[in-house]
């Protein structure tokens, strides 16, 4: 086995015990990129130098060759969130989650392709052009972290950063057979990441195994005043969580989540899955969540109202692209603004800042915005009553397995409604995983779901870890 | 339903200048979209307050002092034009 296919942990070992060193790490990794990414391509950039490993203390705990998602900013290195718009943007500070990753001694490998600002669930509105599928090079790695996940499942890092603001990290893990984490809203600062929707977006860890998702969230997590909506609560040691034990816990399996749709074959595995915790202890039970079938409709007012404002600072004035009129329209400022914005902005950005500023715009605020912010609250209330009564809530992490590269962008619709199962979540600030729980027949790699209550990582953590040591999905490598 | 000239009003309060093809196009799927968002007009909502944060956070201050911000070159830097230290935009006043 070469060094870029273990995990973090295993390195950490390895490092510890002086049988192998950062650089040789890196080395390998760099080597892993070289081969693959011609096929994968996972990355929008790669650094370029190892600046981080040129200034690396000896005593770092953390040298860990780390892939970042190109919508999070590393100062002096471009950051694109894969958009024409912010072509050669370099930011002049570092992300919070960056900040500490580099004290804790972090090799950056380079930036991950995502779909276009974080739009979509495939990578494929990536002005880059899609990621591939390391399981099967035709289908989609899922998104908007697509290039994170796939990196991680094709060994060309050994563990990256996500956002997630609908499922942008759990459903690309599951669809490229790998851990991924959306903390509860407010568990990690946002300082730094580009905005898609304020309101839901949060980052997380994508890695090779539970063990590394509680080692990364641990560097991660924490208060910061930088962002007004971090959550000053303590942080524990999540790896101190992962303790085998799910005895007497309680999970309950939403029955709207297991109807019309779903894919018999990710039905079966998540059954199975049940199976594997039932015998270890765990109590199941049938649970509702009635207002799941409103969560797809609500999400795609709120997150593109939220996204077309945020979206308006791109405008040609202080960073990225500016395209000139070549004839006067309206006025020269505005003229600029929007030939800037029509050049510069992808199909389906254009498709959700109109949708957003639709849905804002005066005589539609109430009938959409407001109509859809209760019934985020209905969604709220739903979670609530079931964690009354329950530890954590299993589920698929997405309907079905990867689907094929062009399968679904003609239809919009279709394609966000492969997010079913995620988008509940983030309307109701409380964390998430996927981790791997079997392959279809196709070879492709299946994702179950793990939610729990706000800032209760750590039942989340424990229950997947269970399984994850009960079975030998996450030591299956895609090769590439 | 939404006509041609709603989408021609929106990409005008979005500030983007859409191409004919790209208004033929937005006009089908916001109406698609739309239709399938419909469903929530379903659900009685009269008696529910709006979340428009998923944790009781409010007024969020900090201390009123002088920190370290960006300089005015880390500022410029990324300008698309800059001129005397400030951005440098198409003519504004006539």
């Amino acid at each position: 086995m070469s060094l870029n296919e273990l995990t973090a942990h295993e390195i950490l070992g390895l490092i510890k015990t002086k049988k192998t060193t950062p650089n040789d790490v890196y080395q390998s990794v760099i080597s892993a990129v070289r081969e693959k990414d011609s096929a994968v391509k996972a990355y929008v950039r790669t650094c370029e130098n190892n600046a981080d490993l040129a200034t690396l203390k000896a005593d770092a705990k953390f040298p860990i060759p780390t892939t970042n998602k190109d919508n999070i900013c590393i100062s002096g290195h471009e950051t694109t969130c894969s958009s024409k718009i912010l072509a050669g943007f370099k930011p002049p500070y570092d992300a919070t989650v960056i900040k500490k990753l580099k004290e804790t001694g972090a090799l950056f490998v380079g930036n991950a392709n995502m779909d276009e600002f974080a739009f979509g669930s495939s990578t494929e509105n990536s002005a880059f052009g899609p990621s591939r599928n390391p399981w099967n090079l035709d289908c989609v790695p899922g998104g908007s972290s697509g290039g994170s996940a796939a990196a991680v499942a094709s060994d060309q890092t050994i563990w990256a950063l996500g956002s997630d603001t609908g499922g942008s990290i759990r459903q690309p893990a599951s669809f490229c057979g790998v851990v991924g984490v959306k903390p509860t809203y407010g568990r990690v600062s946002r300082f730094g990441l580009i905005a898609f929707a304020s309101s839901l977006d949060q980052i997380g860890p994508l890695t090779k195994d539970v063990t590394d998702a509680a080692l990364l969230l641990n560097i991660i997590s924490g208060y910061d005043p930088m962002d007004s909506t971090s959550i000053n609560e303590p942080v524990p040691d999540y790896t101190k969580s992962l303790t085998g034990d799910v005895r007497g816990l309680k999970i309950g399996i939403p029955k709207e989540f297991f109807i019309e749709g779903l894919d018999p074959e990710v039905r079966q595995a998540v059954e199975a899955a049940i199976e594997v915790l039932k015998a270890k202890g765990a109590v199941f039970k049938t649970v509702s969540l009635p207002h799941s079938e409103y969560s797809v409709a609500t999400y795609y007012i709120i997150a593109t109202a939220e996204a077309s404002s945020n979206l308006a600072r791109y405008d040609g004035v202080r960073f990225g692209l500016r395209e000139q009129a070549k004839t006067l329209r309206k006025a020269p400022i505005i003229d600029m603004f929007e030939e800037t914005r029509d050049a510069g902005f992808g199909a389906e950005s254009k498709r959700r800042i109109m949708l957003g500023t639709y849905s804002l715009s005066s005589g539609y605020y109430d009938a959409y915005y407001l109509r859809a912010q209760k019934v985020r609250t209905l969604i709220k209330n739903d979670f609530d009553a079931v964690f009354a009564d329950c530890d954590a809530i299993l589920t698929p992490t997405a309907p079905t397995t990867a689907f094929k590269i062009g399968e679904k962008t003609d239809d919009p619709l279709a394609m966000y409604l492969s997010d079913i199962y995620t988008i509940s979540v983030n309307l109701a600030g409380i964390p998430a995983m996927s981790l791997p729980c079997g392959f279809s027949k196709a070879g492709l790699p299946i994702g179950l779901q793990i939610i729990t209550k706000h800032f209760a990582e750590e039942t989340m953590l424990r229950v997947a870890h269970t399984y994850e040591q009960a079975t030998d999905w996450h030591k299956k490598v895609a090769k590439v | 339903m939404i006509t041609k000239k709603d989408v021609e009003y929106i990409a005008g309060l979005a500030r983007i200048h859409l191409q004919d093809q790209e208004i033929e196009k937005l006009t089908g799927n916001l109406e698609d979209i739309l239709g399938y968002i419909e469903k929530l007009e379903k659900l009685d909502v009269s008696q529910v307050e709006p979340t428009s944060h998923a944790l009781p956070v409010q007024n969020v201050f900090r201390d009123d002092v002088v920190r370290p911000s960006l300089s005015q070159s880390d500022a410029l830097k990324n300008a698309p034009q800059q001129h005397n230290g400030a951005f440098k935009v198409p003519q504004v006043i006539e």
